[in-house]
Parts: C-alpha cells; sequence; structure tokens
C-alpha cells in the first residue's frame, strides 16, 4: 500500500498519467466526433474520399490566371482559387508595405501636422473592421464609379470604371525575360562589387565609390532595361468597343475592391510596426554613429536600420500572415478565391464538407508554416549575438 | 501655459521655418479639399428631420434613413414589443460588470465569480425566451445587439480555453505542450471567415445525429476557438514576462501546481495580460462581421442588408457611415483603456 502511494505521489509518474489521460481524452473525442459524422453523412447520402477531384466542376469563375475552363475538373478549380489567393495577397502585401512604410515615418516627421495627419489615419483604419472596407470599396466606391463610357483613363491605357480596371496586356514576354537578365547580373555585379570594396576598405582602408556603382547598377541600368522592354514590347491597349473595353486584361471590380481594402487596412497596422522600430533603437545608437565619424546617411544605413529592420521583422511577418488570411475577405463580394470557390461552390456542388474544408485550410497553413520557417532562419541570422 | 506662448508655440510647429511653413499650408489645403465637402455632406447640406426618402435634399446626407431604420440597427429584426429584453440584459451585464469591479477587495472574486456563472444563462434566457418569455428565434437577433452578443459569448469561450492553452503551451509535460502548439498554431494559422464556414457545416455533422445547433451558436463557438488561439497568447506574453521566481517561490510555500497557477501566477499574469487581451477582444469585435457569410446580420449586416430596401435607394453611403461610426467609437475607445492600463502598469 505504501509503496503503491509512493508510486502515484512520485512527480515523473503523476506527469505521465495526466499526459497519457490527456492523449486518451483527444483521441477518445476524435473518435466520437468521426463516428458521428460517418453515421451522419451515410444518412444524408454524403460520398467520402478525393475522388470529387476529378469530376467535371461545371464551375464558370469570372477571374482566371491559369486557363482553367468550366469543363476542367475540381482540382484546377481549387489551383484557380489558391492563384487567385496568391495574386491579390501579393500585390496587397507589396502595396501595403510601401504606404505601410510611408506613414509609419510620416507619423515620425518632425513636421506636427504630417504627423497628425498620420496619426489620424493609423487611429481611422485601425479600429474599424476590414470587412466594411471591403464592403465600403465595393459597394460604395467602385459601384459610385462611373459607367465604361464615362472610364476614369490612367494616361490613356488603363481605365477604371464600375465594371472594374481594365489594363494593358504585352503581347509577348520576351523582352521582359531580357530586362530581367540584365537586372539580374546588375544585382550579381553589384553585389561582387560591394563585397570586393568591403575587403578592400577592410585591408587597406581605401574607399570604393559603391554609392555610385550602386546608383548605377541599380537604379539606372534597371531602369533603362524596363523602359527598353516596355517600349519594344507591342502592348494590347484596351479600347472603348460598344458599352465595355475590349483588349487588354480586365481586372473584376471584386479585385480592385478587396485589394484597396486590404492595402488600405494593413498600411495602418504596417506603420505602427516601422514607427515602433525606428523608435525602438535609443538616440545613444544614433550619437554614438555620429560619435564614430559616421554620417547621417550612413548612420541611418549602418546603424539605425539594421536595428530597427531586427525588432520590425516578426510583427511584418505577421502582417503579412494576415494579408494571406485577410484575402479570404473576398468571399464576401464573391471575389473567386480559394475559400469563395472552393469552399463555397464547389462545396455546394459535391457538399463533400470534411475533404474540401481539410485541403482550404491546408493551403493556408502550408503558406503559413512554410513563411513562419523562413522567418525563424532569418530572425536566428539577425538576432542580437550576445554572450 | 499662458495663452501667447501656447499661440507662439503653434507658430514655431507649423511655421518654423519657411519650408515647415510651405509644407503646412500645402497640407491645410489638402485637408480643406477632402474636408469641406464632406463636412458639407454630413452635416451643412444634410437632412435630419422627415420620414421618407422625398423629404431628403439632394447632395445632402440624408439621416433622416439612419432615424427611420435606428431600431434596425440596433436589434436587427426583434420584435419591437420585446426589445425591452435585450436592454435588460445589456443593463444587467453592464451592472454585473460594474459590481464585479468596484466590489470591496476581499469579495470582489466571489463577485466575479458569481457574475460569470449567472450572467450567461440569464442573458440567453432574456434574449432567446423560454420561462414565460416569449421565444424569439435567433434569426430575428440583429444589429448592434447581436455584434455585442457574439463578441462578450465568443470570449467567454475563448478566455478559459485561451488561458488553459497559454498554461499547457508553457507546461513541463511534452505532450500537453505539443496538443497546446498544436491547438493555437492551428486556429492562428487559419482564416476567420473559413471557421466560420467550417463551424457551420462541420458542428452539425460530428455531433450525434438528432442534436440540432442553432446557426448563431455554430459562428459564436467558431469564432470563440479562433479567438481563444489569440488570447492564448496574448497570456503566454503575461506568464512569460513574470519572473521565474514567483513560480519557484510558490512552490516552495508547498504549494501544488494548481495552487501555484490559480494564486500566484494567474493573477499577476492575467494582470499583465491584459492589454494584450483588450486588443484581441477589439480585434473579436471587427472579426464578428464575418458571421455575414453565414447570413447571420450583425450590425455591419443590418448596414448592408438596409441597401436592399426599395424605399430607401442609394443609401450606401449613410448606412456605411453610420455603422462603421459606432464600430470606431467602440474600438477606440476600447483601445484607449488598453493603451491607459499599459501605461500604468509600465509606470
Amino acid at each position: 500500500m505504501t509503496s503503491f502511494l509512493s508510486f502515484i505521489n512520485d512527480k515523473r509518474v503523476r506527469d505521465w498519467i495526466y499526459q497519457i489521460a490527456a492523449v486518451v481524452f483527444l483521441v477518445g473525442l476524435t473518435v466520437f466526433f468521426v463516428r458521428n459524422a460517418s453515421e451522419n453523412m451515410v444518412k444524408a447520402g454524403i460520398a467520402s474520399g478525393f475522388g470529387f477531384l476529378w469530376r467535371t466542376s461545371g464551375i464558370e469563375v469570372p477571374f482566371v490566371l491559369t486557363g482553367y475552363t468550366q469543363s476542367d475538373n475540381i482540382l484546377a478549380l481549387f489551383w484557380v482559387g489558391v492563384a487567385n489567393t496568391m495574386l491579390v495577397t501579393v500585390i496587397a502585401i507589396v502595396l501595403a508595405t510601401l504606404l505601410g512604410f510611408a506613414i509609419g515615418i510620416a507619423r515620425l516627421s518632425s513636421h506636427w501636422l504630417i504627423s497628425a495627419i498620420a496619426g489620424a489615419y493609423v487611429e481611422f483604419v485601425r479600429n474599424i473592421p476590414l470587412l466594411f472596407f471591403v464592403l465600403f470599396w465595393y459597394f460604395g466606391v467602385i459601384a459610385a464609379l462611373p459607367a465604361p463610357r464615362q472610364s476614369i483613363s490612367v494616361f490613356g491605357v488603363a481605365f477604371l470604371n464600375n465594371r472594374g480596371l481594365t489594363i494593358p496586356l504585352p503581347d509577348g514576354m520576351e523582352n521582359f525575360r531580357i530586362a530581367g537578365l540584365v537586372i539580374l547580373a546588375c544585382v550579381l555585379g553589384y553585389s561582387a562589387f560591394s563585397i570586393w570594396a568591403r575587403r578592400r576598405q577592410a585591408r587597406t582602408g581605401q574607399h570604393a565609390p559603391t554609392l555610385w556603382a550602386g546608383l548605377v547598377l541599380l537604379l539606372a541600368v534597371p531602369l533603362l532595361a524596363l523602359t527598353w522592354a516596355v517600349l519594344a514590347t507591342r502592348w494590347d491597349i484596351p479600347a472603348l468597343r460598344g458599352f465595355n473595353y475590349r483588349g487588354g486584361f480586365a481586372v473584376i471590380p471584386e479585385f480592385v475592391a478587396l485589394l484597396a481594402a486590404l492595402v488600405t487596412y494593413t498600411a495602418g497596422f504596417i506603420a505602427e510596426i516601422v514607427r515602433g522600430g525606428i523608435q525602438s533603437v535609443s538616440h545613444g545608437q544614433t550619437e554614438a554613429g555620429s560619435a564614430l565619424g559616421l554620417r547621417p546617411g550612413q548612420v541611418l544605413r549602418l546603424v539605425t536600420i539594421p536595428q530597427a529592420l531586427r525588432v520590425m521583422t516578426p510583427p511584418l511577418t505577421n502582417q503579412y500572415l494576415n494579408v494571406l488570411k485577410n484575402s479570404s475577405f473576398g468571399a464576401a463580394i464573391a471575389y473567386p478565391d480559394v475559400v469563395s470557390l472552393f469552399m463555397g461552390s464547389a462545396l455546394n456542388n459535391t457538399g463533400q464538407a470534411i475533404e474540401i474544408i481539410a485541403m482550404t485550410l491546408a493551403v493556408y497553413l502550408v503558406i503559413g508554416l512554410a513563411v513562419s520557417a523562413l522567418m525563424n532562419w532569418y530572425n536566428a541570422r539577425i538576432a542580437l549575438v550576445t554572450r | 501655459m499662458n495663452r501667447a506662448s501656447s499661440l507662439s508655440i503653434w507658430r514655431e510647429r507649423l511655421f518654423g521655418t519657411p519650408f515647415t511653413g510651405f509644407l503646412t499650408l500645402v497640407l491645410l489645403f489638402a485637408i480643406a479639399w477632402v474636408a469641406v465637402p464632406l463636412i458639407r455632406w454630413a452635416l451643412i447640406d444634410a437632412t435630419w428631420v422627415g420620414s421618407t426618402r422625398a423629404d431628403c435634399a439632394p447632395g445632402g446626407a440624408c439621416w433622416v434613413f439612419v432615424r427611420a431604420r435606428f431600431g434596425q440597427f440596433m436589434y436587427g429584426l426583434y420584435p419591437v414589443d420585446q426589445r425591452w429584453r435585450v436592454d435588460l440584459a445589456g443593463i444587467l451585464f453592464v451592472l454585473g460588470g460594474l459590481a464585479a469591479v468596484f466590489a470591496p477587495h476581499r469579495v470582489r472574486l466571489k463577485v466575479a465569480v458569481a457574475m460569470l456563472v449567472l450572467l450567461p444563462p440569464l442573458g440567453i434566457w432574456l434574449l432567446s425566451g423560454g420561462f414565460g418569455l416569449r421565444y424569439i428565434e435567433t434569426r430575428e437577433w440583429g444589429g448592434l445587439m447581436l455584434t455585442l452578443f457574439i463578441s462578450i459569448y465568443a470570449s467567454l469561450i475563448a478566455i478559459p480555453l485561451g488561458i488553459l492553452f497559454a498554461l499547457g503551451r508553457q507546461s513541463e509535460l511534452r505532450v500537453i505542450r505539443l496538443i497546446s502548439i498544436v491547438f493555437i498554431e492551428f486556429w492562428r494559422g487559419v482564416p476567420i471567415i473559413a471557421v466560420i464556414f467550417l463551424a457551420s457545416l462541420l458542428l452539425p455533422l460530428i455531433l450525434p445525429g438528432g442534436i440540432g445547433i442553432d446557426r448563431l451558436a455554430r459562428a459564436v463557438i467558431g469564432l470563440g476557438f479562433v479567438i481563444a488561439a489569440y488570447m492564448a497568447e496574448a497570456v503566454r506574453g503575461g506568464l512569460q514576462a513574470l519572473p521565474k521566481g514567483q513560480g519557484e517561490a510558490a512552490t516552495a510555500l508547498g504549494l501544488n501546481y494548481w495552487k501555484a497557477t490559480g494564486l500566484v501566477i494567474l493573477p499577476q499574469a492575467l494582470r499583465i495580460s491584459l492589454p494584450a487581451m483588450t486588443n484581441e477582444f477589439i480585434a473579436l469585435i471587427k472579426n464578428t462581421t464575418l458571421v455575414l457569410v453565414v447570413s447571420i446580420l450583425d450590425l455591419l449586416g443590418i448596414a448592408q442588408a438596409s441597401l436592399a430596401d426599395p424605399n430607401w435607394v442609394g443609401m450606401n453611403m449613410e448606412a456605411y457611415a453610420f455603422s462603421g461610426a459606432i464600430y470606431w467609437l467602440i474600438c477606440f475607445a476600447l483601445s484607449r483603456w488598453s493603451r491607459s492600463l499599459e501605461r500604468q502598469r509600465r509606470a
């Protein structure tokens, strides 16, 4: 008896009992749910398995990047949704970062009014639901735009109206590929040059004109290459025929509204991250940099930004993952992303809830885990090395 | 500070150097360019009294529309003669909250627990009926009342569950820690809109046949689980901020895990996490709008639905401005509160 008591009072034994109990409880719950689900599905006559993915989908999608047509199978429909989700996510991240950095830096401006306007913007967007912005842009702004005949023309090549945005489409990508190679060569050349310059400076103290090399290789040549590619390519420019624009690439209004909402909303959060990151670098750091004889630009580049980036990276990553997840808000205005196409239309057609939900969630989880892993690696690389 | 010196400070701020002055003028012009038409629309050219769309002057906001639909914005389709029940439930929740906050220190915990046990069932009884009250289906609920209902009841699921999983994530027991991490990262990794779909489709499927589960309850449970994962991360921040000595001291005094956690660690950790938890609550209020996708009409949903009223065509801006302003006021007040809590703690 005493040995039994001392056995169950042993902390290690108890720890195992608790853990086994937790596992048993979870397994039991899972079995309970799965049994109910299979019973309910048999009763409701719902099939199971992934065979449905190869059935013809028959679902029409207004915005397709992958060349999908109605006669393709449901798996192809899934990829259309994934592509649309990724498209709006990536563009929204780029634009929200630009806008967010601008607002975050404006928030720190020494000019009182600039800082106040940036602050008002941040307080405005952060305290209103994202869905509000999505609906507002879609039903409030885009719907109020003029009809195609009175489109708002952007330099005569792109046209914004209540049916969406029509942009020019290049006839071939050949010139852009060449420009891309040129830019890649420039970036590699610049990296090699700056490594060589840094090594030489460490060895001999001689300074090489990396700034000029950077301006030429990273700014001037790429700009020239892109300009050449744009001019040398034939463009399919949209033109008004009848009641709508023909030619070019038609971006549906749902995309424009969702993108505008994601960008304006997320920028408010990124601005706060940027402000916090820059403010986290103590003033002593800047002063120490100046005391070492660095010029203001060098202090910013070598002292402030590297330290601010270290603080900003984890929350920025979170925001980027939020953009990915928030792109599903498009389902509320029927933007054909993976949630609305697959979890909405495909599920309605097939009724196979469990498989479809699992696949949809997997898209977000896989991308999220991949980004987290990448960011952990990056964080470990730039982390402060302490003893 | 006297008037003259504050004036000179403003002059220095806005017109200190020629360039600053130039920027100020440009910005003031831009603000006026945006604000003047907006103020004219919202206030000067707006129509405030009347009863139909015809009473509204063109070019200005038609606040008559908001007045006519005010009841719907607040209560949805809840029967007019029964709306006192919603008001009563709201008053009871406010009083209960105040009682828990302002009770004498010695009984505060008991009062809080009593309120947590009593109020939620009482609220559901008042709103949905039974036991002498007329039964009102959840599909008739809506508007601001539903936004608050979902936010409060989802956080009643989310906060205990979040605390539990935050503790699990910090646990020494490896299996418990793994389960907690998987739970937290799963729910944090998926979009909330997908979770609401998931809850409305899967909950009826995985429960034993014959148990019907209310549409609104499904949404509340789904939201509760997602927010639980976010709450867990907020609580974890508080747990990690606590010096290790606190737990060790509690153990040295002979307290077991649950006593050490309940009496020493959690009271301190929760105080530290309260601002972060408030921020999650704000996020919850904002995300409640997503119940629109399963056709539950909260404040934003009611505003959106009101656009389809043939008697009030073209009231998009009025509906959005009114509902947006309410969201903004609630969330802004809460975020200010959370920020002042944070400052108190830091001070």
